[in-house]
């Protein structure tokens, strides 16, 4: 297939997820900032901003990381490239760009969100129709995702598309962990209050894992549990295990069609054996902040690698 | 200007056969039915993207034609005086092209001024004595008909260049298929379907003769800014072939590849819809970004066909299409079957005079126009507007020719008052390949929606028709 229409389609899912990972985010960190604010508790709204990856973009516009700016940027902001509103705007653009590549149900799909996200204008007018935006966005989504699911041919096409999910997933469950991070180091001075409880379970929520944490260590929530939930549990699809294992398997996928391997398959070997190979208790032993700035650098090294490999 | 004749009600009042069961139904449905299915179109057409964009209206950067839910009908016996008319043209014009980058006999005869040819910025000099596979020019021609009563079909224009509308020939008839399955029934129209799978075999049927028995085509759009963008992409997609832009193309050894995840492959075919001058950079405009630097060189050498080929505006400007008919008889020594709309060349001192003489009932247009910009219609035009076009005429009379108002068939159309009778013109799409000529049957109707306009086109509110062709 074209490079051009390979990369406007790992780039037009890649768009999509990043779309409901915002929108999973701003999810919970509303609900946080509703809880009682304890002396010392992080703003929720800079966190929210740091785990979008974009403090410094942000910084430029705004002076203070409050519930209206950071929603206006992180949702609706023209200044801000990756805003909810960017993502669909490119999605749908790379979508037009690749017309003949997709399904019809894909097109609807990401078309009508398009045409949809006319509605909420510049901004919800209330904390319950924000709520619904931020549905309606992870709704999207599914659809979108789901549709690439159930009518794609199982061809090129189709494991350059799931590329760019499992690229743009690993990259944002690591980013969520990253800015966290501190709520789960073992801390014996914290008996782990009703605060922590909640922001434990923020996490897991984020990735909609709350349910699942509980149907696999079938104990209260622990923050070293977590860790292992969204980093080494490849049951877990969202973690950083499950999406190396679809990431390897696409890859190969496409080695095998093209009857050629290439830096990208190998990269993306070493990165799940890598996962395979870790213990949960090592990872917090060596550093859990350095293991997952690690897997940051190494996943977007692995995106630069698929690009020079297929896409250009 | 006489009374238009009415493709529904004929000149007599009376329900001409083909209508026959269009008119019973317009009888039986309630009103509202057809505002309802006008609404359910739009909503399918926004829907599926199906939009084509406006220069210099950035508002309107997407905008929807206007679909007109009821059917323009032609009886088969009409088609298949229509069809030998056009196959006859789409001959001639290819002769024609041929001649004109060959041997020139017809300009040696005197037929046509050689200025005409040589001073038109639609002659590519890089084309003399340049091979074509098969000697096939136009591949694709979109060539404008228009009625004036039950008899005659008039040629507009031949549109031998990148005719568009075919996605709105067969999108109008999805939706029509799924609007009205009542009206179908009730009727025997001939499929138009298979248009894609006959402009694939005419690709095909070109390709040089260095290519594999299974050649690879590619359709090459100026990219998604086009205002055809969609038509573009809808036509790729149905024809299984690569939608490329100028940057996935590349040239090395006299040979066009295309960028793909597994490498360079070597194209055959290209089914290009950018214009001469963007082609490449290197043989035409330096400044474009749209073409492939090289392309020309590679189809000089014979390694690649364009479809169309380049050059070929020399037959379909507006000054040209006036020897249309002295064009027919050379090539082919027939009667042309189909007629050209009487044209004064205002080149020519004594048309221009009478043309300066007659501006209130003549249209004049510029030969190199299309669009229907830059076109006046005297019947409708006021003083001022007249007295301007007076002063360019004067100033550039070669830049013109005019043709008498005609008065364009009307077809019942939906419009906000009701059912009421709104101009047409139809453009059939004509294929050429090596072993025939194809012609789906069918085309693209244009309806001018406004009472009285005879402007269709679609960039100046112009809406479009489902066309059917009755099999008996």
């Amino acid at each position: 297939m074209l490079s051009r229409t390979a990369d406007n389609l790992y780039w037009l899912s890649r768009y999509v997820e990043r779309a409901e990972c915002l929108a999973r985010i701003l999810e919970v960190t509303q609900r946080l900032s509703t809880l009682p604010i304890a002396t010392g508790a992080t703003n929720e709204w800079e966190s929210a901003v740091a785990t979008a990856g974009c403090v410094h973009a942000f910084s430029e516009v705004y002076d203070e990381a409050n519930e209206e700016n950071v929603t206006e940027f992180l949702c609706f902001s023209t200044a801000n490239p990756s805003s909810i509103r960017n993502c669909i705007e490119m999605a749908r653009t790379n979508a037009r760009a690749v017309r003949t590549a997709l399904t019809v149900e894909m097109w609807d799909a990401i078309n009508g969100t398009w045409l949809e996200l006319k509605r909420f204008g510049n901004g919800p007018s209330s904390r319950e129709e924000f709520m619904r935006f931020l549905r309606w966005v992870q709704e999207s989504s599914l659809r979108f995702d789901g549709s690439a699911y159930r009518t794609m041919l199982r061809n090129d096409s189709y494991w350059f598309s799931r590329l760019g999910v499992f690229l743009e997933r690993a990259d944002n469950t690591a980013r969520i962990l990253d800015v966290k991070y501190h709520l789960l180091l073992p801390d014996k001075e914290r008996v782990g209050g009703p605060l922590d409880y909640f922001q434990w379970a923020a996490i897991l929520r984020s990735v909609s894992a709350l349910t699942a944490y509980h149907w696999v260590y079938k104990e209260n929530v622990q923050p070293w549990l977590i860790a292992d939930l969204l980093i080494l549990k490849d049951e877990m699809p969202r973690s950083l295990a499950s999406c190396y294992v679809n990431i390897v398997e696409n890859l190969d996928k496409i080695a095998k069609a093209y009857g050629r391997q290439g830096p990208a398959q190998r990269g993306a070997r070493d990165i799940r054996t890598k996962l395979e190979n870790s213990r949960v208790e090592e990872i917090f032993q060596e550093g859990l902040h350095e293991f997952i700035e690690d897997f940051i650098l190494a996943n977007h090294k692995l995106g630069s690698a698929v690009t020079e490999q297929y896409l250009m | 200007m006489q009374a238009a004749f009415d493709e529904m009600t004929g000149a007599d009042g009376g329900v001409r056969p083909a209508y026959g069961e269009l008119s019973r139904w317009l009888a039986e449905i309630p009103p509202d039915v057809l505002d309802y299915r006008r609404r359910e179109a739009e909503v399918i057409f926004r829907r599926s993207g199906i939009t084509f964009a406006v220069y210099g209206d950035a508002a309107a950067q997407e905008r929807l034609i206007p679909f007109d839910v009821l059917p323009r009908i032609i009886s088969a016996a009409e088609w298949s005086r229509l069809a030998v008319g056009l196959e006859q043209r789409m001959k001639a014009l290819n002769l024609y092209i041929k001649d004109i980058y060959g041997k020139r006999e017809i300009l040696k005869a005197g037929h046509i001024p050689e200025d005409l040819i040589f001073q038109n910025p639609a002659f590519r000099p890089e084309m003399n004595g340049q091979k074509v596979p098969h000697d096939i020019y136009v591949h694709i021609a979109g060539i404008d008909v228009v009625r004036v009563d039950a008899d005659d079909f008039y040629v507009l224009e031949d549109n031998a260049r990148t005719p568009s509308g075919v996605s709105y020939m067969l999108e109008n008839r999805e939706i029509m298929l799924r609007l009205f399955p009542e009206l179908f029934a009730r009727h025997r129209v001939a499929p138009v379907e298979r248009y894609p799978d006959e402009l694939l075999a005419t690709l095909k049927s070109v390709a040089p003769a260095s290519a594999s028995s299974d050649p690879t085509a590619v359709l090459l759009t100026p990219g998604v800014f086009n205002s055809a963008y969609y038509e573009h992409s809808f036509l790729a997609d149905k024809l299984g072939i690569e939608l490329v832009e100028g940057r996935d193309l590349f040239v090395k050894n006299e040979s066009v590849f295309m960028r793909t995840t597994e490498g360079p492959k070597r194209v055959d075919v290209v089914y290009r819809r950018v214009d001469d001058d963007f082609l490449d950079p290197l043989a035409f405009r330096p400044d474009s970004t749209l073409g492939v630097p090289g392309l020309m060189s590679a189809y000089q050498a014979g390694n690649v066909t364009l479809a169309n080929a380049v050059g070929t505006g020399v037959a379909d400007d507006k000054a040209i299409y006036s020897y249309m008919p002295q064009i027919v008889k050379f090539y082919l020594g027939e009667e042309p079957l189909l007629k050209n709309v009487p044209t004064w060349r205002c080149r020519e001192e004594e048309h221009l005079a009478y043309v300066l003489d007659h501006l209130e009932e003549l249209v004049v247009k510029e030969v190199h126009g299309s669009g229907g910009y830059g076109m006046l219609i005297g019947p409708m035009a006021d003083k001022a507007t007249i007295a301007t076009f007076r002063a360019k005429l004067r100033a550039q009379p070669k830049n013109f020719i005019a043709q008498p108002t005609l008065a364009l068939s009307t077809c019942p159309t939906c419009v906000n008052e009701g059912v009421a009778p709104r101009h047409v013109d139809l453009r059939p799409f004509v294929l050429a390949g090596r072993d025939r000529i194809r012609i789906v049957p069918g085309g693209l109707t244009r309806v001018a929606l406004s009472q009285g306009s005879l402007v269709v086109n679609s960039s100046q509110g112009g809406g479009t028709k489902d066309t059917w062709v009755l099999d008996r």
